[in-house]
């Protein structure tokens, strides 16, 4: 998770260092536009900068393999979820899952997601996803760091640990 | 095998040889083998060379999602009826559950082909172990007995994923096998390319007490999210609530009627 602004994180996943470099160079160049401009882009306005920077890599000698979700508030247009892929596809999401993970989570967020959840029970439907990971995957993930954001900017949430499945 | 003696199975080695006559060997000695080989003659590597690598566009019938579990009252089996070759739909209305017998069904996925022949072949088996020994076979028996016609094929390039569900006097039954000849019983299963998607939802709303009710809607949500989620499986739910008394067919809906009447608040 890299920090891109106040009010932006990127997730970033794929290829062994291209993650890093890829997500960091996104990030010093957003805080170069606050720096020049003196106000901070907007989620849509950095989701699609990202594309666009990704898709020109695609098209050099240099392609970079990542996977993106790019998570930011906005003050006129509330919360947003964007998705990214390694071809550099860019789509709003209300809720979105990157990897392998996904083909567990995806169904479990179509069926329990509402766009009017509380917090608390947008964790709960977290820890569901969680849950089902920790039952049906193949790989064991210990443990998951949980952000949130909101207008008043990241907040880090509890770390979620699952327990062994009985 | 005691099961194979039992079931008085006969192989037709003897009597093929003297219709089909010499000059048609077998592969390898192997009693139980319902077709004659040609010598020299690879199976899978010839299926290898009609798919995608080997430059040729036959793919096989693989999309599919099917689910079943156990609860208090029985046994609930789920699947879809999208069948595709490739990225067409050969048919939105197939049929992936194979009624054998009152107390028996067995759910399709992989290759429809292999499905269909292979289980329409136990359920012969089955009718003929009750002529035979005066009872039902029980579930138990039943998936033994298919697995082991998987056992005879190994390494030809089979495809099948299935479940074979029934009531017996051990109670309810759930058996999944498939074409490595793997056999296991459980609680809940979930085959075919849409599995993974089903898996989510039945999971997280599974409960041992349920009510028949809920657990017919938890299987049609499991099929209609994977339908949903999923490219290779669509088309109508049909759902299946195995009983003491045997078996009944409980609904046929459509997935695209189904997913509108769950869509608050997903799109």
């Amino acid at each position: 998770m890299f920090k891109l602004s106040d009010k932006i994180l990127l997730l970033c996943v794929g290829e062994a260092g291209d993650t890093v470099q890829f997500a960091e160079y996104i990030q010093k160049n957003i805080q170069l536009y606050k720096m020049r401009n003196g106000y901070e882009l907007s989620p849509k306005a950095a989701a699609n900068f990202t594309r666009k920077n990704l898709a020109d890599y695609l098209r050099s000698r240099t392609p970079y393999h990542v996977n993106l979700l790019l998570a930011g508030f906005d003050e006129t247009d509330g919360p947003g979820l964007y998705y990214m892929d390694h071809l550099s596809a860019l789509a709003k999401a209300p809720f979105a899952a990157h990897g392998y993970g996904a083909y567990l989570t995806l169904s479990i967020l179509d069926r329990y997601y509402r766009p009017d959840l509380t917090r608390d029970e947008a964790v709960d439907l977290l820890k569901k996803c969680i849950e089902e990971l920790n039952k049906r995957f193949i790989l064991n993930l210990p443990s998951f760091s949980v952000r949130l954001i909101d207008k008043e900017g990241i907040h880090d949430l509890e770390k979620l640990m699952p327990v062994g499945a009985k | 095998m005691a099961l194979f003696d039992v079931s008085g199975y006969k192989s037709h080695a003897g009597l093929r040889g003297q219709i089909l006559g010499t000059g048609v060997g077998h592969l390898i000695d192997r009693p139980n083998q319902e077709f004659a080989v040609p010598v020299g003659v690879d199976p899978s590597g010839f299926l290898k060379s009609c798919s995608r690598e080997g430059g040729v566009s036959t793919d096989l019938n693989h999309g599919t999602t099917t689910l079943a579990f156990k609860f208090r009252h029985g046994v609930i089996v789920a699947v879809d009826s999208r069948a595709s070759a490739g990225s067409y739909i050969a048919s939105k209305e197939a049929n992936k559950v194979i009624e054998i017998n009152p107390y028996l069904l067995g759910t399709m996925s992989g290759s429809a082909a292999d499905c269909q022949y292979w289980e329409r072949l136990l359920a012969k088996e089955c009718r003929l172990y009750k002529l035979r020994n005066k009872q039902r076979i029980s579930v138990s028996a039943a998936s033994k007995l298919l697995c082991n016609m998987m056992l005879g094929y190994r390494g030809m390039g089979l495809s099948m994923g299935s479940m074979i569900i029934g009531w017996d006097n051990k109670g309810p039954g759930l058996y999944y096998v498939d074409d490595n000849a793997t056999r296991l019983s459980g609680h809940m299963f979930s085959t075919g390319c849409g599995s993974s998607y089903a898996y989510g939802v039945v999971d997280s709303g599974y409960r041992e007490d349920m009510t028949v009710e809920e657990a017919y809607e938890l299987g049609r949500r499991g099929i209609t999210h994977a339908t949903h989620r999923d490219a290779y499986s669509g088309g109508v739910v049909n759902l299946y609530h195995m009983q003491e008394d045997g078996w009944i067919k409980v609904c046929k809906e459509d997935v695209s009627e189904l997913i509108h009447r769950y869509r608050k608040g997903m799109f």
